[in-house]
């Protein structure tokens, strides 16, 4: 049986081998140090205001915070709750929340359903307030004030039926990207301001460099069949003056204005787009445009950071960006970022909004900005100049830009179901069925929700 | 038995199916993260690199991931063949009432999808009390994946190993029971060496669905110190710290590093999977 | 030989003092409380729950308590199209990867169970898609898909493409795409569960028939098979029941993207992200009661084979 003692001992071997890297791996150097890692270094977490006082009263307290997910935001998380600790005596622990949303949205829904105080404070999406309000503490008594100093458009957002339940802690919001090489190359001395200009350039630049590279295309965005494509195609309608969805408690998506700039976008699938953005999310958009795939993208902020990155990046220093174009209308960004919300049912529910207040506070809200491109909530911090240097999309000229808002508030706890409708629709058309024949069905299924 | 070419080709065919995927993972495991999807496509990187291998390893999460799901993947494997061959016993080797009733109760507990029962599951592990019985909380515990997973490995465990028990002959143990043997000697000496062919296989798919399973485990554990393997795949973020940049490159070789030890199971194992019945079924 | 379903055929003993056979069923459910009593724990619970909020408007977030509203649920699920889409989806799928899987996965057992060299290395080799966790097999294939990934550019490099194809997102390819990856995944489980099954054959049976002078052929359809069919069973009504339940692969290449659909893909939007509780049981009792049907075919089936 030679064969046999053979297989085994390579077997063997194979386990041995793996338990010894993991043991090297354990003993040796550990820890990520990436970019985050040593600006963060260079850039402490700021003091706790107010600490003295916060400590005679709820120090020794223990609350759970489930925070941005695992990786370099999770580490700036627990990097500023361990100053907290250190200067308030409140214990935080902090529990990255799973990266994919809608995890992250039934994890909490879940908790909240069950009445459990397995948590203090949860970062919640913008699109959320609207569902979990009934579960949220309503901090306007004790954070009236700093509220004031956010921008009032997600304040309104984050306030339900005169509650205001939870506080903006990053924003997010649609901006363009192009590359600059390109459109110096194709005779273009300004970016796009209207989507017919976006689908003239791209189809110019694309037919210009597809010989050479066969995989380029001239626009990317999200058009799978998610909650990405709600965000993108809000913005086409927005910037048509088609409306947004659901405008003061009525149904809107069904007029002519939204048919035709849905059709118009869908014209444009497989011709100066890939054919599969249809099945595109954020991380498929940029990775085609950082690879130097896509003349212009639809994408966050967050992209602007992996795209100066040499080591995921090839267009380093070839790109910039600019508001979204808009068809006839104003050049509008939906809002997207998270906020910070406390549960109702904890039992440290003070402790918890001090918390929050030190996290949501213009001094965090520039680290988080310069440590980790995360978009402030304070425009005062937004102007700053440490932090436009650092987020270039934060420039004046593009953070003006008007912000749009997705239904949440009209949908409220069935947000993901109208938004599903939504999206479900838009994407049918994309991949080919005429507009006329899903809007309606879309309207009606909205009018059912909001009955 | 084959002619030997065509038997060949059909050899290769199956193995480039089998492996192309994987040695995709391969190339992209030791592909630098921007020349992941560069274009004109590298089939073989033109500058390879142990760096995905590296920041695989350096993520404390993904090395305790490792230990985690083994503990869960080999306590649900051993739990599942203990139980599963005893009620195997019992539904192969005797007839009584309520057999076939058995057999189907255990079978259409597969008959949900894992939605269906995730809220109640959920609701359970997170310590409840059902008239006199209080469950003790375990959510965010390896217990609770290990009592979950039962649900989904013990059916199929139950199944196969009962075909297995049918397939012996009908009068094996009457020389035994002769002897004065015990029911539960004739199952220890007589019965399990002659199953190790059922018991290995069921261990290993019953190991490898453990080891892979997602839904469960997303739901009941939050801590990232508890994460299994395909919960720490899934939680891998690139530099930039956004939740939408995947560092395909390192998931890539976290997946190579987690199939190795599968891949070694199988290797150590496979012999038990061809021990045949009886004397000369062990083909050579 | 013995059957599944059916009770074993009984000990050469033909009458049984009634004092043993009452001792040995005693014995035999002793021998089942382990697993009477994980079933009673785990799976009883939960499912008795699932039937209850079935008949309630139960929702997630909802303020006020569910209460009972009877069939009205079952009556919507009737007019419910997009389930109609769901179940019809997951049927498709389930046929052409069943019957796939089954016939490479008895084609791979029957190889490695032959002898010639190198199969041993086969037999790991064989187990590697099984043994890569779905999610991280799924979000591989879609990329390997996409209109820019290397299934597109080397089937245009070796000419058998014509242009770079995007098989998620077109419609006529997406039931296509997403059966070759479950094909490619689950092909191991079933050539295991076969070979398994192939090794109890004993090989005198195999000698004795050459020496009647019966061809690879004629050995295969009257030895081979016959005795294989417990392992067939078993495999392929465990197979049909994953298939049915199937999610993962879909969610990673589809969401809930509508026409693509999987039954279980369905239930989890309804009940996680609409957090309609109520709806979204009564949607796994349907669920439930389509695979019960397949179950019932199946043992139909194979009452009829096994004569």
């Amino acid at each position: 049986m030679k064969h046999a003692s053979v297989r085994l001992v390579a077997g063997v071997a194979g386990v041995l081998a793996l338990v010894a890297s993991l043991v090297v791996a354990a003993v040796g150097t550990a820890g990520t140090a990436g970019n985050q890692a040593q600006t963060a270094a260079k850039y402490p977490a700021p003091k706790v205001p107010n600490a003295a006082a916060i400590k005679k009263q709820y120090g020794g307290e223990s609350i759970t915070f489930i925070g941005d997910s695992v990786g370099g935001s999770h580490n700036r998380d627990v990097a500023l709750a361990k100053q907290f600790t250190k200067d308030t005596g409140i214990k935080v622990k902090v529990v990255p929340h799973p990266a994919a949303s809608d995890a992250s949205y039934s994890q909490l829904a879940r908790v909240f359903s069950s009445k459990s105080s397995s948590f203090d404070v949860a970062m919640i999406d913008v699109v959320w307030p609207g569902a979990f309000a009934p579960y949220l503490v309503d901090l306007k008594p004790k954070l009236g004030k700093e509220a004031k100093q956010h921008a009032q458009g997600i304040i309104q957002n984050d306030t339900i039926d005169g509650k205001l339940v939870a506080m903006p802690w990053f924003g997010d919001f649609g901006i363009l990207y192009y590359r600059t090489d390109l459109l110096k190359k194709y005779g273009y001395t300004a970016p796009p301001k209207t989507w017919n200009q976006l689908f003239a350039m791209a189809k110019k630049i694309q037919d210009g460099e597809q010989p050479t590279n066969d995989k380029f295309n001239g626009f990317v965005f999200q058009g799978n069949s998610y909650e990405g494509l709600t965000c993108d195609a809000l913005e086409w309608y927005q910037s048509a003056g088609a409306g947004g969805f659901i405008d003061n408690g009525k149904v809107t998506i069904n007029n002519p204005k939204g048919a035709r700039i849905l059709t118009q976008f869908a014209a444009q699938i497989g011709k100066i787009t890939p054919r599969d953005v249809t099945t595109y999310q954020e991380g498929e958009a940029h990775t085609a445009f950082v690879s130097g795939d896509a003349a212009f993208m639809r994408n966050w902020p967050y992209a602007y950071s992996i795209g100066q990155d040499p080591k995921s990046s090839k267009i380093v220093g070839k790109f910039s960006v600019t508001v979204l174009p808009h068809a006839g209308g104003k050049s509008v960004g939906t809002v997207g970022g998270w906020q910070l919300a406390v549960n109702k049912y904890s039992k440290h529910v003070d402790a918890s909004i001090e918390f929050v207040r030190y996290m949501t506070s213009a001094p965090v809200q520039k680290f988080n900005a310069i440590t980790n491109t995360n978009v402030p909530t304070i425009p005062a911090v937004a102007r700053d100049k440490a932090v436009v240097k650092a987020n270039p999309y934060l420039k004046p000229e593009i953070a003006s830009v008007l912000r749009v808002t997705r239904p949440a508030r009209d949908l409220k706890t069935h947000y993901n179901e109208g938004s599903k409708a939504i999206y479900q629709g838009i994407n049918q058309i994309l991949n080919g069925r005429s507009a006329s024949s899903v809007l309606p069905g879309v309207e009606s299924k909205l009018n059912r929700i909001l009955r | 038995m084959l002619k030997r070419a065509p038997f060949y080709l059909l050899v290769l065919i199956v193995f480039v199916y089998a492996l192309f995927p994987f040695a995709w993972a391969l190339r992209c495991a030791f592909t630098p993260e921007g020349d992941l999807f560069s274009s004109p496509l590298q089939y073989v990187p033109s500058s390879p690199t142990l760096d995905n291998f590296k920041q695989a390893f350096q993520a404390e999460f993904f090395r305790k991931a490792l230990l985690n799901s083994a503990l869960v993947a080999g306590g649900v494997t051993i739990l599942s063949l203990a139980i599963g061959s005893l009620a195997a016993f019992a539904l192969g080797r005797f007839r009584f009432r309520g057999r076939s009733f058995v057999m189907y109760l255990m079978l259409s507990m597969t008959m949900f999808p894992s939605i269906a029962i995730l809220g109640a599951l959920y609701t359970m592990i997170s310590g409840f009390g059902v008239g006199l019985f209080e469950f003790p909380k375990i959510y965010d515990t390896l217990w609770a994946l290990l009592f979950t997973y039962l649900i989904f490995t013990l059916p199929f465990t139950i199944w196969v190993l009962t075909s297995f028990m049918e397939a012996l002959p009908g009068d094996l143990e009457e020389a035994a029971y002769v002897d004065g043997a015990t029911p539960f000697q004739v199952f220890y000496k007589v019965l399990l060496p002659l199953l190790l062919p059922g018991l290995v296989t069921t261990g290993l798919l019953a190991f490898i669905a453990a080891w892979n399973e997602y839904l469960f485990a997303l739901s009941f554990i939050q801590d990232p110190d508890k994460y299994t393997v395909p919960l720490a795949i899934t939680s891998f973020v690139g530099e930039s710290g956004s939740a939408f940049q995947q560092p395909w490159g390192t998931i890539m070789a976290a997946t190579i590093i987690i199939t190795v030890p599968l891949v070694a199971l199988v290797l150590i194992f496979q012999r038990y999977i061809l021990a045949g019945l009886t004397a000369g079924a062990v083909k050579g | 030989m013995s059957t599944v379903a059916t009770p074993a055929r009984a000990p050469r003993r033909r009458r049984k003092s009634t004092k043993l056979k009452r001792r040995q069923t005693r014995l035999a459910w002793l021998l089942l409380v382990p697993s009477l009593a994980v079933v009673a724990f785990v799976a009883l619970y939960p499912l008795g729950k699932t039937v209850f909020q079935s008949f309630t408007d139960e929702e997630f977030l909802a303020l006020n308590p569910a209460s009972w509203v009877g069939l009205e649920n079952y009556k919507d699920l009737w007019n419910d199209t997009i389930f109609r889409d769901s179940i019809w989806t997951t049927i498709k799928f389930t046929v052409i990867t069943v019957g796939f899987e089954f016939v490479l996965g008895l084609a791979i057992a029957l190889i490695v169970n032959s002898s010639f060299k190198g199969r041993g290395l086969m037999r790991a080799v064989m187990l590697i898609p099984w043994a890569i966790p779905t999610v991280v097999a799924a979000q591989m294939w879609k990329s390997m898909l996409q209109s820019n990934g290397v299934i597109s550019d080397a089937g245009v490099r070796l000419g058998i493409l014509s242009e770079p194809h995007a098989w998620i997102a077109d419609p006529s390819t997406a039931l296509a795409a997403v059966c070759a990856v479950d094909i490619w995944k689950t092909t191991p489980f079933v050539a295991l569960l076969l070979l398994a099954g192939l090794q109890v054959i004993p090989g005198d049976l195999y000698e004795a028939a050459e020496v009647d002078g019966a061809n690879p052929l004629q050995q295969f359809w009257k030895i081979t098979l016959p005795l294989l069919y417990p392992a067939i069973f078993v495999t392929l009504i465990f197979r049909t029941l994953d298939a049915l339940r199937v999610f993962d692969v879909f969610y990673v290449f589809f969401g809930n993207r509508l026409g693509t659909q999987s039954m279980a893909i369905y239930a989890q939007s309804t009940i996680v992200g609409d957090g309609y509780v109520g709806y979204g049981a009564a949607i796994s009792m349907a669920i439930f009661l389509i695979i019960a049907i397949f179950v019932v075919i199946y043992l139909t089936f194979q009452r009829v084979v096994m004569r």
